[in-house]
């Protein structure tokens, strides 16, 4: 049998049994360091007991003896407890490190007009990175990282045209309480013939060059209560903002890809497609997610994106 | 005394030992939260699951959504500013299992209730990267195509009432209900009109865009709208919450 030494020369003991006739088991002492560290853990725990809180005791448990946690409550009073992650996130949030240096400069940006803070350097540089990680947690899902949005479904905020205004006032008013933009759908009001017309008129607005005598039919009933387009639309097709009508006079399209598409037959599917399905889509306000100073950082920052108005 | 021999030699006792041992953590860290009196908050909204959302619920558990999401923001200050208020134990005490999750592939979803718009949860669940173009999101579009299976769905409340979910099925019950919850909440809470009040809700809110049907869509997409919205934050003191620790 093989019988093993020890570093200090003696013989290793072994369990004392052996199996299928000669395996044994050898029963070495456990490492030094490892006991000894073994040990540390069990005071460490003692003394964790007594300063935090640790054991259940009848229907409340031990606190932990000197340590406690001074935060300043809603009413401005000041508030001890007894050591927890709930009020040492209060702390945190009133005199961590990083907080109070963000606090400094959001307090400045919140106390600030709009005009104060675009004219501001410093104020910028901490809008656009604040407002940066703001807009990736909560826009980017649907505008998109850069705010390209997605063509139908969310808007570009990243061009210089706008549907609600391109103001920072309009532009914080739809970021605080949302927007719903509605069309109706038309499929049931026309027939295909005549949403070829109207579909005639509309591109001939962004000055597509379309049949003269169908682009005439659409126009009338644009223009009058047949469609009552011009509502929205207005009559010369520029868009309520009020309504968050497109324009439908420039080349830019939210909608449906009209620029893209490859030729005059298809541009006028497209545009037919959207009058006869109308178009419902929902902005989510953010006055109870977002904080006011949180949102004035936001209006700045999408301002900047598309070179607001 | 018990030689280590004779407990490695006899597989039956290293069992229940082996047991015994490893339930001590457990049931020192589990069982005193039972009759320490502030571990469930008092707050106000807390209610059970509509039939609607329930179901939803059942859908979320059976796609894995939970691999990839936690529902439970921790109170630190990077959670705090990226998910909003921690998340609170009252939150999930009609949660049969709770949702809180131990992975996070993707954000969490404890408070991703009313986040985003209808439209935007349906593209993104039938196709994540048709709005967040890195996503690495499975897609999901059976959901819109499978009809909604809700005729157990009364069972399935029963079966939550068994575990101390206040679902109700006679007077008594109901009354109680529209004591601690209020009408509206009693009457979706009403296990005898558990299908027609989720038709109704489906078909009302209509969530996955299609109308006059109702899909696995609707109840995914209803659960999630859901998520974290019952406890107006407003109401409360920050200092308050504090008491319950
Ligand atoms: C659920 C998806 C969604 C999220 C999240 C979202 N938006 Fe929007 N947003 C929309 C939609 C849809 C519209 C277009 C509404 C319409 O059709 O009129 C819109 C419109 C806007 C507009 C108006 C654009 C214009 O041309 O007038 C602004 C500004 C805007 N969003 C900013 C934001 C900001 C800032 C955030 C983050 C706090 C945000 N959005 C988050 C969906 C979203
Ligand atoms: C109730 C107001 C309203 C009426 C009436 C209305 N529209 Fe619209 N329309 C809108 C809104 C709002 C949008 C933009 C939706 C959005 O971006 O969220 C829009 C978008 C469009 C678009 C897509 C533009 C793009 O950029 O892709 C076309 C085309 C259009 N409308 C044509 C019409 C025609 C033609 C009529 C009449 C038959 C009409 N609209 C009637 C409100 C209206
Ligand atoms: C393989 C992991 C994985 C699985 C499984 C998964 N997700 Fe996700 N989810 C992600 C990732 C990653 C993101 C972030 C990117 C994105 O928005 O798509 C995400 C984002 C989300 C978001 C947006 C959260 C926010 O605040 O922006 C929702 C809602 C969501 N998932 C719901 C679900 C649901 C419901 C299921 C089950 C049907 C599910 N997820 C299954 C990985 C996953």
């Amino acid at each position: 049998m093989n019988q093993e030494k020890t570093k200090s020369g003696g013989a290793v003991q072994t369990t004392g049994h052996a199996w299928d006739g000669d395996i044994q088991e050898f029963n070495n002492p456990l490492p030094t360091w490892w006991l000894w560290s073994f040990y540390a853990t069990v005071v460490f725990a003692v003394v964790y007991w007594i300063f935090y809180p640790a054991w259940p005791v009848a229907d409340s448990f031990t606190k932990g003896v000197m340590n406690t946690i001074t935060f300043v409550d809603g009413e401005g009073n000041e508030k001890t407890t007894h050591w927890n992650t709930r009020s040492l996130l209060l702390k945190d949030l009133q005199e961590g490190k990083s907080a109070v240096l963000s606090r400094e400069y959001t307090d400045k940006v919140a106390a600030a007009s709009y005009s104060e803070i675009l004219g501001d350097a410093e104020m910028m540089a901490f809008t656009r990175s604040m407002a940066n990680g703001i807009f990736g947690d909560n826009c980017a899902p649907c505008h998109g990282t850069g705010g390209a949005g997605v063509m139908g479904l969310f808007p570009n905020l990243a061009d210089d045209d706008w549907l609600w205004g391109g103001s920072v006032d309009a532009i914080e008013t739809t970021i605080r309480d949302g927007r719903y933009g509605f069309m109706p759908a038309f499929r049931e009001t026309f027939d295909d013939a005549q949403l070829d017309d109207i579909a005639s008129y509309v591109l001939s607005l962004s000055g597509h060059k379309v049949d003269a005598a169908a682009s005439a039919r659409g126009r009338d009933i644009f223009q009058t209560d047949a469609g009552g387009c011009h509502y929205c639309h207005t009559s010369t097709g520029t868009g309520l903002k009020s309504q968050g009508a497109a324009n439908l006079t420039d080349s830019v399209w939210t909608i449906v890809a009209v620029e893209s598409a490859p030729d005059l037959a298809a541009k006028k599917a497209l545009v037919k497609g959207v009058i006869a399905n109308g178009v419902q889509r929902t902005m989510p306000h953010w006055s109870e997610r977002l904080s006011p100073a949180q949102i004035k950082l936001l209006t700045v920052y999408v301002h900047e994106l598309g070179g607001g108005q | 005394m018990i030689k280590h021999e004779s407990i490695e030699t006899n597989a039956g006792l290293l069992v229940v030992l082996t047991l015994i041992v490893v339930s001590i953590g457990g049931l020192v860290e589990i069982v005193p939260l039972f009759y320490i009196s502030d571990t469930v908050e008092e707050v106000e909204g807390v209610r059970p699951y509509t039939a609607l959302e329930l179901r939803g619920r059942d859908i979320y558990q059976r796609e894995g959504c939970y691999l990839c999401h936690s529902q439970m923001i921790r109170p630190f200050r990077d959670e705090w500013l990226r998910y909003g208020h921690y998340s609170l134990a009252a939150e999930s005490q009609y949660d049969h299992p709770f949702q809180w999750g131990s992975k996070r592939t993707g954000p969490d979803l404890a408070r991703v209730g009313n986040k985003y718009s209808n439209e935007w949860h349906v593209a993104h669940l039938v196709n994540p990267r048709s709005v967040v173009p890195q996503s690495i999101m499975p897609n999901y579009q059976w959901l819109l195509e499978n009809d909604l299976d809700y005729s157990d769905v009364q069972d399935r409340m029963r079966a939550l009432k068994v575990t101390g979910v206040p679902y109700s099925e006679t007077q008594q019950e109901y009354d109680s209900n529209v004591a601690e919850f209020g009408v509206d909440v009693a009457d979706q809470l009403d296990i005898l009109r558990a299908e027609e009040n989720l038709m109704q809700q489906a078909l009302a809110n209509n969530y996955d865009g299609q109308h006059g049907r109702i899909t696995e869509m609707d109840a995914l997409v209803a659960y999630l709208q859901m998520l974290g919205t019952m406890v107006d934050f407003s109401k409360y003191d920050e200092g308050y919450f504090t008491d319950f620790r």
